[in-house]
């Protein structure tokens, strides 16, 4: 059966109107049609962006559709900051920004001017290890890799969140002090995936740290 | 991604107008779900225009003795805001139940009002959903809806409202203030802001174009144990299948709602009365005309057993 | 060097450096960022342009028309790729599906279009324009509706008379489990970025085997292989799903070609689970026959899976033939033609899902005689293969795992009463599996140079997969060359380097550091040469040599470079060798919600000798984490009218996170296996996904009393049959 042939322009007005699927069942209508409409937009303008990276002034001009991520990985060739779903699913591509941690892949890059951010660049370097860098490596706290810069910009700002007392969602009494549990930092880190299974290590090498900052 | 422009707006008016005055544009603040979904031309602005610039970032007591949340008020902000922690836990509560440390440190409160359903042939632009595309039916009915609304559905959309910060609101009877193009305010009751999808899942909510919201109040807080407890299954970073939030007081009375249930928080006054008789009359009552499929069907069982056990904890 | 005997005593036994907890050599890298993957290879070649992959909207089906006219009009559009204008290109080593080319759709988000422009942003966006005109067919979605129809795959392996033994034992179980298709989603999405210079191409890209696919590139592009270099020196993980080469790949290769530019693709998170490959659902039939004493007289485990025309299935019964004693046997698999996308191996295929159905079939084995679940395994334990009673096992110690794991987790405190232990709302239970992989002996060559001064590189296609196999190789070389671990420098993944085991079937860690050793053994006799010496009699220690009566430095050696191989001889197909584990768990389940959480886990393994204790502790953890997932949430919705698996990303396909996972303990025995490898060694990475899922389900069940057989083990399953809450 086909429903190509004069049945084509129907299916084309079909997607003119924007509805993209034309089909509700795999039985009762078999041409499907993907895609979008003609977009009569011309390129969009680059739009000029100042912000700071890893204590560095940084300026770029930039396609408005790009994200800080692809700023970071594609612009600034800072590709320690990893995309893994770019759909903030999984974490990797998590980056401090004045002192919180984001995803970078969910944030245009544009909204940044003006804004500090840290990458897992900027927190130290192979010769000269950030501590939490250091527990990973110690700890094992990672297998392939990819996910870790990612989940070392969380493990540093999770540390800070539990000393700024901001609650979570194992946090027994949120109106007290919150001390730093493993199931604290389980929780915490929880937005960032590690398909290796490091997480063990992990809480090992923050623990290690939470212990040496408390 | 298509291609948009952008702009910073100075002052909430000036971005009411701003989306109201331009073709095919949006408000960007958090964008922690708008971007997901211009990714994949689910959503397709033209304009955007930023409001991280525009105030709304306080916290603020009411002469009611309330607060005033504003809308640019980040998830953390507001789950970590001490007068929310002692007096109105459970938003605190839902908050952190919710998405992961990242997200909320981005994600705002008028933002996390305004996040769209999670339903994976919404997100899937190959397959029917009337909610994406008016239209062209429903995927998920006949197939995989284990996640799926169990109440309040419709013949055209069964998705979820998949957050957990306005579950909490509606047990709290929060008001979400907006400002028109205008330049005119309204105050809606949370319990009217989400729809439910009728014959417009497309519509999740009552705003007019350029409708800006500014800031979430709270009544003043109405005591009582405060609890959320959110199922899922994986612990940690995903969507509810079931979660109660609940107010109880000693006497046996409170009250509850329910998310990851309906295209809305899903509160049913006349069966929150009914918490002195038990978790099952409760939610008998609350779920009353649910119309599940074989997929979800136990949502509701898992409701139930959720709210006795919160109940039983209550007691405690 | 041919490993044709068993292996005698040799230098790693010294066990100086190899053995011990170095920490990864290529740590510092990693944690800084600066260790380079697949797409971030800017420094390597100029202009790259950016590929953005089109996937199919439908299963199954052809495609009418493809409009492309204004997607090239997009800014910044270099070329499109489109696969009715491309022949479908040759399937690879391993490949079940062309990977791209022609009209055919045969599932979903099969890769159709490849836009390449000056920046990701403009290829996204000119990608939506490409518009598609399909002719959708009806296709096959369902195993269970397609299982009594299904072919045998292979031949049944049969011995004595199962039919006759298991309807006369008096005590029997007959039980069916399901498992669902899972996906590797490893972090780093696979991604490729290509160069032609001349008729020379190289592709830096995200790969576990390097020589496997390069032989693949030269046979799909049909170039000489020589002409082709692949570089794979970092991979975000792979579990099976970066053996071959994929649409990020040859979409990169062609794109390249096309626009006369090096091109860089990765494929986009949405479309990983469909376009590549998956871990194929299985059915699975156990049944046990056993004396009174639980002694099994008869065993039969039938498995029923799907793939893609001409492939197999997810072959379930591997370990079957291993594990328990029983005269009288049956294994088959049967596998049906779905048009689901393509399956294929990820991490211990077969074996994984299979320990979900045996280990629990034993669990009820074990209630229904009424003896413990410990001891039912250690009562069948046999003394040669069940299923090939000529082979011996090369060394196996399963008995050793479970009485000590049972010894060190307090197995005795396990009421034998399901769903007799509370805590408040939660129902407390403990679960036991065993575990059984196979550890397979692939040639393995390496590279090792002396370089002025004393230090050793070594150079091996090998990749380095999060396995540790940086560090175990530069032990291996140190140990070997007698030098300290910080004068070796080890580089990987590059096809200019001599061609590896690669890291695929566990067999990785043992055979390229055997092919490392190797590799030395012949660098050392180069020496010997030169400074006249015999160098398998010498000692090489300290980065001095002792050779009787006389001294050298290492590096009055100069500068020499010496290959070697180890390829492994037949002797070894009269032994089974494999790997064992005792898995056991604890769980808590919430009585009113159902919530699962998993409270300890212990693994004891014996695996050989272990090359370092940390490494191969990350491997064993890494794999109980997976177990959790298949165990408790992982499953890819197949939707059964579309065709595809409709939880295509990170949200929708959950995997276990950091809140699901408690303190894990794994226990390595002190064994040497000198049948596996010249190293003794043999693999342990896929050991700990054989097993702690089972032991995860039989924790259920004790805990409460209710035996769920269809995996994952969801709340929704069992909800309403749960203990009243106290």
């Amino acid at each position: 059966m086909s429903a190509i042939g004069p049945d084509g322009m129907t299916r084309r007005g079909v997607l003119a109107t924007g509805a993209v699927t034309a089909a509700m069942t795999a039985t009762n209508a078999r041409a499907r049609v993907t895609g979008a409409k003609s977009d009569p937009a011309a390129g969009p303008t680059p739009m000029p962006l100042t912000f700071e990276v890893n204590g560095k002034l940084v300026e770029l001009s930039l396609d408005p559709r790009t994200t800080l991520l692809d700023a970071l990985r594609e612009h600034l060739r800072l590709t320690g900051t990893k995309k893994g779903c770019d759909h903030g699913q999984c974490g990797a591509c998590t980056v401090i920004v004045n002192g919180q941690r984001i995803n970078s892949c969910l944030s245009l890059a544009l909204m940044h001017e003006g804004d500090a951010v840290t990458t897992i660049e900027g927190l130290g370097t192979p010769d000269d290890l950030h501590p939490m860098q250091a527990a990973f490596v110690e700890h094992d706290g990672f297998q392939c890799g990819y996910c870790t810069p990612g989940q070392i910009c969380s493990a540093v700002s999770v540390l800070q969140e539990i000393a700024a007392g901001v609650p979570s969602h194992v946090t027994g009494d949120i109106t007290g002090k919150i001390a730093a549990t493993r199931a604290e930092m389980t929780e915490r880190m929880s937005g960032n995936l590690c398909r290796c299974g490091a997480y063990a290590n992990i809480a090992d090498a923050m623990t290690q740290i939470a212990e040496a900052q408390s | 991604m298509r291609a948009f422009t952008y702009e910073r707006a100075s002052s909430p008016a000036q971005a009411a107008a701003a989306v109201a005055g331009t073709k095919g544009a949006m408000f960007i603040a958090g964008g922690t779900n708008l971007l997901d979904l211009m990714k994949l031309e689910i959503a397709t602005p033209a304009h955007l225009v930023d409001v991280q610039d525009i105030g709304l970032g306080d916290i603020e007591e009411t002469d009611e003795g309330g607060l005033r949340i504003g809308a640019l008020v980040t998830n953390t902000a507001l789950a970590a805001d001490m007068r929310v922690r002692k007096d109105y836990a459970v938003l605190s509560r839902a908050i952190v139940a919710g998405a992961s440390g990242q997200l909320r440190n981005k994600a705002t409160t008028a933002g996390n009002l305004m996040q769209r359903t999670r339903c994976p042939y919404f997100y899937d632009a190959n397959m029917p959903c009337n909610k994406r595309a008016p239209g062209s039916g429903c995927a998920a009915m006949e197939g995989f809806s284990r996640q799926h609304a169990v109440v309040g559905t419709s013949d055209k959309c069964i998705a979820t409202y998949p957050g957990d910060m306005a579950v909490a609101l509606r047990v709290l009877d929060a008001a979400v203030e907006t400002v028109m193009p205008d330049g005119k305010t309204r105050s809606i009751p949370i319990a009217d802001f989400h729809r439910l999808p009728g014959d417009e899942p497309q519509v999740d909510n009552v705003l007019q174009k350029g409708e800006l919201v500014t800031a979430v109040t709270l009544p003043k807080p109405v005591g009582g144990r405060h609890f959320y407890h959110k199922v899922r299954d994986r612990r940690s970073y995903a969507f509810a299948l079931v979660s109660v939030a609940a107010v109880l007081h000693d006497d046996g009375t409170g009250r509850v709602a329910f998310g990851g249930v309906a295209h809305k928080p899903w509160r049913v006054e006349e069966a929150e009365a009914l918490l002195p008789e038990g978790a099952a009359a409760v939610v008998e009552r609350a779920f009353a005309g649910a119309r599940p499929t074989g997929q979800n069907r136990f949502k509701i069982a898992l409701a139930e057993r959720t709210l006795a056990g919160v109940m039983t904890e209550a007691r405690s | 060097m041919k490993f044709d005997a068993p292996a005698g005593s040799n230098v790693i036994d010294e066990a100086k450096v190899v053995g011990k907890p170095n920490t990864r050599i290529d740590g510092p890298l990693k944690v800084s960022g600066k260790a380079p993957y697949a797409y971030e290879r800017h420094d390597v070649a100029a202009n790259q342009a950016y590929g953005w992959v089109v996937g199919a909207g439908i299963a199954k089906g052809r495609i009418v028309s493809m409009d492309i006219d204004d997607a090239l009009a997009a800014p910044g559009v270099l070329g499109i790729v489109t696969a009715p204008e491309t022949e479908p290109v040759a399937k690879g080593v391993g490949n079940n599906v062309s990977a791209f080319g022609g009209s055919e759709i045969s599932r979903y988000h099969q890769a159709i279009a490849c836009v390449v422009a000056e920046t990701l942003e403009q290829a996204r966006a000119a990608a939506q324009l490409v518009r598609t005109r399909y002719e959708s067919a009806d296709g096959r979605y369902d195993l269970e509706a397609s299982r009594e129809n299904a072919p045998l795959s292979g031949d049944p392996q049969t011995s004595g008379d199962f039919d006759g033994a298991f309807a006369a034992a008096p005590v029997q179980v007959d039980s069916t489990y399901s498992t669902p298709g899972e996906s590797h989603a490893m972090m780093e999405p696979h991604a490729t970025i290509a160069a032609w210079e001349g008729g020379k191409l190289t592709v830096w890209t995200s790969n576990q085997m390097v020589n496997w696919s390069r032989q693949s590139l030269a046979k799909m592009l049909g170039m000489d292989i020589a002409d082709i270099r692949l570089d794979s020196p970092y991979v975000g993980g792979g579990f099976g799903g970066k053996l071959f080469i994929g649409a990020d790949a040859v979409l990169a290769v062609l794109a390249a070609r096309k626009v006369g530019r090096p091109v860089k693709v990765a494929l986009q998170r949405p479309l990983v689970t469909n376009n590549t490959t998956h871990r194929q659902g299985t059915i699975q039939r156990i049944r046990l026959g056993a004396q009174a004493d639980g002694r099994i007289t008869a065993i039969a485990h039938e498995n029923w899976s799907y793939n893609v025309a001409g492939a197999t299935g997810e072959e379930a019964t591997a370990q079957t033939p291993q594990l328990y004693a029983g005269a009288n046997r049956l294994v088959a698999e049967y596998c049906t033609v779905l048009d689901l996308p393509e399956g294929n191996a990820m991490r211990a295929p077969g074996e994984a899902p299979g320990h979900l159905a045996l280990e629990v079939a034993m669990d009820e084995l074990a209630e229904a005689v009424g003896i413990d679940p410990v001891e039912l395994r250690i009562l069948n334990e046999p003394d040669t293969m069940p299923g090939d009673p000529e082979k011996k096992f090369s060394d196996r110690n399963l008995v050793r795992c479970l009485r000590e794991g049972a010894e060190r987790f307090g197995w005795s405190a396990r009421s034998t009463t399901p769903a007799a232990r509370r805590e408040g709302r939660w129902l407390i239970g403990m679960g036991v599996a065993a575990g059984y992989r196979g550890s397979p002996g692939m040639a393995s060559a390496a590279r090792v140079r002396l370089e002025t001064g004393g230090r050793v590189v070594v150079e091996t296609d090998m990749t380095d997969i999060g396995t540790g196999s940086y560090t175990i190789i530069a032990q291996t070389a140190a140990e070997t060359m007698g030098v300290p671990i910080e004068a070796v420098t080890v580089r990987l993944g590059d096809s200019n380097f001599p061609a590896s085991a690669g890291s695929g079937g566990q067999w990785g860690a043992a055979c390229s550091t055997s092919g490392v050793y190797a590799a030395c053994v012949e660098l050392r006799r180069k020496i010997g040469e030169k400074l006249g010496f015999d160098a398998d009699s010498a000692d090489f220690v300290d980065g001095q040599i002792r050779a009787g009566n006389r001294r050298f430095d290492l590096a009055d050696a100069g500068s020499l470079a010496a290959e070697g191989e180890v390829s492994f001889g037949e002797f070894r197909n009269g032994y089974d060798v494999g790997t064992y584990a005792g898995h056991f768990c604890e769980i808590a389940v919430d009585a009113y919600t159902g919530e699962t959480r998993v409270r300890r886990m212990l693994s004891v393994c014996d695996a050989g000798r272990i090359l370092n204790p940390i490494t191969a502790r990350s491997q064993v953890i890494g794999a109980m984490v997976m177990s959790v997932g298949m165990a408790l949430m992982e499953e890819l919705a197949v939707d059964k009218r579309f065709g595809l698996f409709v939880n295509h990303d990170l949200a929708g396909y959950e995997v276990p996170v950091h809140a699901d996972i408690p303190q894990q303990d794994v226990v390595f025995l002190d064994t040497l296996d000198n049948v596996a490898s010249p190293m003794k060694a043999k693999g342990v990475g896929e050991l700990g996904i054989c097993g702690p899922g089972a032991a995860i389900a039989n924790a259920f069940y004790n805990a409460t009393g209710i035996r769920v057989r269809e995996y994952p083990i969801t709340l929704d399953k069992y909800l309403t049959d749960l203990p009243t809450p106290a």
